[in-house]
């Protein structure tokens, strides 16, 4: 549920990382908050459990600058991934405005990709909202383990999989050292604020 | 009459507030609130955007992370009540040595957070917030 804020001249809109436990959501966010420190004015939140794992939600807020004289204000959030946070994964994604499903390409985790999306599908439905409108980008993580000879997915696999009917734009992306984090991240902010432009007079 | 402005398409909703609207509901925030003692007051959506905040100029709080705090939040203690067999609870309220927090809900897309310090009594915090809670859903739900 962005928010358009007539008087200051500002936009909100809410941007949920969402995908399997251990694919690397939170290291996204932690690589953004890294390349972007200067810009970001707050702290990263982050609630976990003791074992460093995700328990509720991690929190990155991030002024991306003026479009169409509106300052835009992104919130990034992520979900908790493991399978027993169901109800957890829901509530952060209320007023979801934009989702980044993050894919994890080791080929061990194939079925938990496809679960963790028909999930998603599931969670947003309980909103009324549909997983084929919503902005959404798919990101296949870890395929610098590719170099590493650890067996991953191949991508064709993974898009089949996930995106055959979704047909979303997606980046195949190492979370932890950096490739294509940015642009994915910029993928959905560009197609989130599209989704709002109409509403920018 | 300000009329709230719902854009809602594909299922995406986006709610806009005019100037006037927006003045509205500092007025509220300002005269029903800071006057009495609060030390910030802020309006969010369930989402954890920040719709207003105002506060008596001494608060350097992290007001963005407040917020999704807030309302996740608010979000798990709903379903805590549901998986008890209730509605709602009716008080949400932290009790710190210097601050207080307090969180209200207004129509079911928004929330009230409230920080006051021992100037300022619950029970009253309570009153004040209620008075207020009447006043922001006319302007937040014009007509109902």
């Amino acid at each position: 549920m962005a928010i358009i804020n007539l008087k200051k001249k500002e936009v909100q809109a809410k941007i949920v990382y969402y995908g399997p436990g251990r694919g690397g959501k939170t290291t996204n966010l932690e690589y953004i908050y890294k390349r972007f420190r200067s810009r970001i004015q707050t702290e990263m939140v982050t609630i976990k459990t003791h074992g460093d794992r995700t328990l509720f939600f991690d929190f990155l807020p991030i002024e991306i600058g003026r479009i169409k004289g509106y300052d835009i204000r992104i919130q990034l959030y992520t979900v908790p991934g493991q399978v027993k946070y169901e109800s957890t994964r829901r509530l952060v994604l209320r007023g979801v405005d934009g989702i980044v499903f993050v894919a994890d390409s080791l080929a061990v985790r194939r079925k938990e990709n496809v679960l963790s999306l028909k999930s998603l599908a599931d969670n947003l439905s309980s909103y009324k909202k549909n997983i084929s409108e919503i902005p959404l980008v798919f990101q296949y993580n870890k395929r610098d383990l590719l170099d590493e000879g650890i067996p991953l997915l191949p991508v064709e696999w993974l898009e089949k999989d996930l995106n055959s009917k979704l047909e979303a734009p997606s980046f195949e992306a190492s979370a932890l050292k950096g490739p294509n984090v940015v642009q994915t991240m910029k993928k959905i902010i560009i197609m989130t604020i599209d989704s709002l432009r109409k509403d920018l007079t | 009459m300000d009329k709230q402005y719902i854009s809602d398409t594909d299922g995406q909703r986006t709610y806009i507030f005019t100037p006037a609207q927006l003045s509205k509901i500092e007025a509220v925030l300002a005269e029903d609130l800071l006057d009495v003692g609060v030390h910030s007051v802020t309006l969010i959506d369930m989402a954890g955007n920040i719709i207003s905040t105002m506060d008596n100029g001494e608060n350097k709080h992290d007001l963005y992370s407040l917020a999704a705090l807030a309302a996740g939040n608010f979000g798990a203690v709903s379903t805590m009540a549901s998986l008890i067999g209730e509605d709602e609870f009716s008080l949400l309220f932290h009790k710190g040595k210097k601050e207080n927090i307090h969180f209200s809900k207004v129509t079911d897309e928004f929330l009230l957070i409230t920080i006051f310090g021992k100037e300022v009594s619950l029970g009253f915090l309570r009153l004040k917030v209620a008075e207020a809670t009447e006043k922001l859903t006319d302007v937040l739900n014009p007509g109902s």
